[in-house]
């Protein structure tokens, strides 16, 4: 592999290119999905190539072929350099990639259960079982869940001698149930809504213990129908840890990508309200709130040994005691800050170029029991589990919807509510958190759907949470 | 790419009798601008390779991107076996049969042979005018050529090739900012200097945006905004899978007036005032669908597997790719908002109070029986006052039923665009005017 990494790099700077990387990747991914006691997808998808990225002068060019043949890397090496020239025809500011990174190594997803050495026989087995249980009850309209095995193995390489090779394994799966009246459709899955997913072995999926769960979530979805209506007012909120972790995702997550506060995603993905001047210099929550992006904690779906660029896995604060104190960055942007890249330069395919995302950013957990919590909060609603999301370009002004609520009363959790919806703007909201559940209670989720780029790039991203509670939320936004 | 070939290798390999093969082939390019420079650039070859094999019931799916000939065998016997592990789906019928295709041109070779540097030259008119305006520019240029093939064991040989240009841009000033956009198959449907002085007109009369009370208000919708009105009803439920499970605002609806009259919604994917495409991705001929007529739910669209569960029915053409994730069920993707009778500027002139609306973003499903959908407008929002646009607002969000909200609408636009879907395929919508609309909260 390296005499094919080594000869693109070579022609990259014969042509002209100041610096060049090179990634080669190989996808698998296994899924197995049934709905209704009937398979609904039983298959395989392979890919593989290699994506070529050159900086000539200030300009960038990406080329990539699913070809991997030594006359299609010359041929894509030089379309790479030829693109970057014409970039140049509209030229921007000067590219700083700072220090040179030379990593070499290899990282393994560590696992205890290879999930391709799992039979489909056998995944087929583990999801009619929970089919099975959820359709027991009558209520139950529709009923499904699948299980997904990943595996990627990528190499890359740059023109400052790094040379890496990292084999990544994914896990995951989900069921859900859905009840559906004359008027509505109520859904209940477990464990979370966008499949349960993270860096790990096949273990990570009989974790989240499926057949245990389907009684309940399918008794959940039916009970929703006649619940009463999340009431709209303002109130105490506090979300369930799957809930919280999306919400960290969109309102802390995303604008502190700084590519965002740049601008390069203005036209598609969107801004940011986190704007330079505001690092260190602005109050982002309450004291209690402590946000970590870090690609080394296990089970993460931002985990890894090296991020895109070769820069090596990392933990670094975003919020420090309610106080906004770092982005996340990759080479060129860190060195307009005079600053490091932080190694969030990351690609879902052979066939896209890098860009900044997440990796795992979390909340750290607090101190409280959350049964005491509950017990603490005389009027307010606990939700539980996402089913609707929506934030503005800024990342300021959100509304999320979850699958289920119970009213607080007296300290005592109360009667189910359907339909819930709460809404906020991102700084005011945080800075109204003042109880955090403690470790006990803290759980690193994985989002594997985060869209972000042109053409649009699909990644998995972690988010550790614990349960939270948020004054004076508006809910119930529309009855 | 020879599907054909690639057809024939991969059939000859598999050990199920009923099998299917569809291949597409993937040039594509983008160039992607911000700041007033472009800062990414790239382009991609890529081949995707889905065989689905039958064994009674049982269907296995296999994807690839290799077309070698060992591999396109070992292809062939990963879809088998995945087919054979499984127990029966009495559900499926088998593979579609053949079914006469009428071929629609829809490739330009000024697409296909696109450069680097004519897309540069494109984007940077964009960004040089947005520069003399004092003013930032982002946004994207997209050129690509794409050849699909369709074949199965009961007789269906399918092919097509097409082009796609895509071109838009949000432009920024001190506190205000603009959108365009323009897609067709063909290149010259991409106008740069038009997008560009669209996007600065927005971003000139957005200048100082006020705070602004959420409520019911009279909109008029530019076509990014009503594009979101139509994808997002196709997503909640303009697929008849999602009528079968009962999650779909067409549920209970069906022969019913729901809509205004002035309503009518098409899926046709043979009008090259699209972006036409002849046949779905089983191979089987695109009907032209009336979804909506006249206000009246008349019929979502099938493909062979929801066909299939219903008697008498047959597929419409609009099978989406299989996929080992699950059935995502037909989908429309050429849907045309028939144009009515009314201009944007008579829109405006006849509307006492109400919002102009540029467009519409990070819309989600709130319900999805009663298309309750969430989101905020953005790049350009404004108080129309006694006939005129009176002042730009801050962003709102909204939460309202799209279904509803074409209860009420009163004009439909003369002119239509035609716009990429971020589902896929493309819609060609008018502006709207409607009555009412809700708002829930705003921005800062």
């Amino acid at each position: 592999m390296k005499d094919f990494t080594s000869h693109a790099m070579n022609i990259a700077m014969a042509e002209g290119a100041r610096y060049a990387d090179i990634r080669i990747l190989d996808h698998r991914e296994q899924v197995v999905s049934v709905k209704n006691g009937n398979v609904d997808g039983v298959g395989d998808q392979y890919s593989q190539g290699f994506g070529i990225r050159v900086l000539v002068d200030n300009s960038w060019g990406f080329a990539s072929s699913a070809y991997l043949e030594k006359a299609e890397i010359e041929r894509v090496t030089s379309l790479a350099v030829k693109i970057a020239q014409a970039s140049a025809r509209v030229p921007g500011e000067p590219v700083d990639l700072g220090k040179p990174v030379t990593s070499v190594g290899k990282y393994t997803t560590p696992i205890q259960i290879d999930p391709f050495s799992i039979s489909l026989e056998q995944k087929l087995d583990l999801m009619f079982r929970a089919d099975e249980i959820m359709r027991r009850n009558p209520g139950v309209k529709v009923s499904e869940g699948n299980v997904i095995s990943v595996r990627n193995h990528k190499f890359f390489s740059n023109t400052e001698e790094a040379f890496l090779e990292q084999v990544i394994y994914e896990s995951g799966g989900a069921i859900a149930a859905t009840a559906i009246s004359d008027t509505e459709v109520q859904i209940r899955s477990h464990p979370n809504s966008f499949r349960y997913q993270g860096t790990g072995g096949w273990e990570y999926v009989t974790g989240a213990d499926f057949t245990g769960n389907a009684e309940r979530v399918a008794e959940e979805a039916v009970r929703l129908l006649s619940a009463d209506v999340c009431p709209s007012k303002e109130t105490t909120l506090i979300l369930d840890s799957s809930q919280l972790a999306l919400q960290i995702h969109e309102s802390c997550g995303h604008p502190t990508e700084l590519d965002r506060v740049f601008g390069t995603e203005a036209a598609f993905a969107g801004r940011s309200f986190l704007t330079t001047e505001k690092r260190n210099n602005f109050r982002y929550g309450s004291d209690i709130v402590n946000l970590t992006a870090d690609s080394v904690r296990q089970t993460g779906l931002g985990t890894f040994g090296w991020d895109d660029e070769g820069v090596p896995a990392t933990s670094t604060p975003l919020v420090r005691n309610g106080e906004f104190v770092g982005y996340l960055m990759s080479r060129e942007t860190a060195s307009r800050l005079g600053l490091e890249s932080n190694g969030c330069m990351r690609a879902d395919g052979w066939n896209r170029i890098p860009l900044i995302r997440m990796t795992n950013v979390s909340v750290e957990a607090g101190t409280w029991n959350f049964e005491d919590m509950i017990a603490d909060t005389d009027d307010g609603i606990f939700m539980e589990t996402n089913r609707s999301w929506s934030i503005d370009d800024m990342r300021l002004n959100f509304q999320f919807g979850t699958e289920v609520g119970y009213e607080i009363k007296g300290g005592k959790r109360g009667s189910l509510l359907k339909n819930c919806t709460y809404a906020g703007i991102t700084p005011d909201f945080w800075k109204s958190c003042d109880a955090i559940a403690n470790a006990r209670h803290w759980r690193l989720w994985g989002t594997p759907n985060c869209g972000k780029g042109e053409p649009m790039q699909t990644m998995g991203t972690g988010h550790g949470a614990a349960p939270a509670r948020f004054r004076n939320v508006k809910v119930g936004v529309f009855r | 790419m020879n599907f054909r070939a690639i057809a024939e290798v991969v059939m000859n390999a598999s050990p199920a009798k009923e099998i299917e093969v569809l291949a597409m082939e993937q040039n594509e390019s983008l160039t992607r601008f911000a700041n007033n420079s472009i800062h990414q650039n790239v382009t991609e070859r890529n081949v995707q390779i889905t065989v689905r094999s039958v064994i009674g019931t049982k269907v296995g799916i296999a994807v690839s991107n290799d077309v070698r000939r060992d591999s396109l065998r070992e292809l062939a016997i990963r879809a088998f076996d995945a087919a054979r592990v499984q127990p029966d789906n009495p559900e499926f019928k088998g593979l579609p049969a053949q079914q006469a295709i009428t071929p629609v041109g829809a490739f330009d070779d000024a697409v296909a042979e696109c450069t680097p540097e004519q897309r540069a030259a494109s984007v940077g008119s964009i960004c040089r005018k947005a520069a003399a305006s004092a003013c930032s520019a982002a946004g994207s240029m997209t050129t690509s050529s794409l050849e699909i093939g369709v074949s199965n064991s009961k007789g269906i040989l399918a092919e097509h090739r097409f082009t796609m240009a895509d071109a838009s841009t949000v432009v920024m000033g001190k506190n205000s900012s603009g959108w365009a956009q323009g897609t067709g198959w063909r290149l010259k449907a991409i106008e740069p200097e038009a997008l560009a002085d669209e996007a600065i007109s927005k971003v000139r009369m957005g200048v100082d945006p006020i705070d602004f009370q959420p409520g019911d208000y009279t909109v008029i919708l530019d076509p990014y905004a009503t594009a979101d009105l139509l994808e997002m009803l196709a997503f909640d439920g303009m697929g008849a899978l999602a009528v079968q499970e009962g999650r779909s605002w067409m549920n209970g609806r069906l022969g019913q007036r729901i809509m205004a009259d002035s309503v009518t919604i098409i899926d046709n994917g043979s009008s090259t005032a699209g972006m036409p495409w002849p046949f779905d991705f089983e191979g089987i001929p695109k009907k032209a669908v009336e979804i909506v007529a006249s206000g009246v739910a008349m019929s979502p669209v099938y493909d062979s597997f929801t066909a299939g569960r219903e008697e008498g029915k047959q597929s419409t053409g609009h099978a989406t790719p299989p996929s080992p994730q699950g059935r995502f069920g037909p989908a429309p993707m050429n849907l045309f908002l028939m144009p009515g009778s009314t201009s944007l500027e008579a829109m405006i002139k006849s509307t006492k109070f109400g919002l102009y609306i540029t467009r519409f973003w990070y819309t989600r499903t709130v319900h999805p029986r009663d298309a309750v959908v969430t989101g905020m407008t953005r790049d350009g929002t404004f108080v129309i006052r006694d006939g005129e646009i009176a002042h730009p607002i801050k962003s709102l969000r909204f939460t309202q039923s799209y279904v509803e909200a074409l209860k009420y609408a009163e004009a439909i636009g003369v002119t239509p665009r035609l716009l990429r879907s971020g589902f896929g395929g493309a819609v060609s919508v008018p502006p709207v005017k409607l009555a009412k609309f809700r708002f829930t909260s705003s921005t800062r």
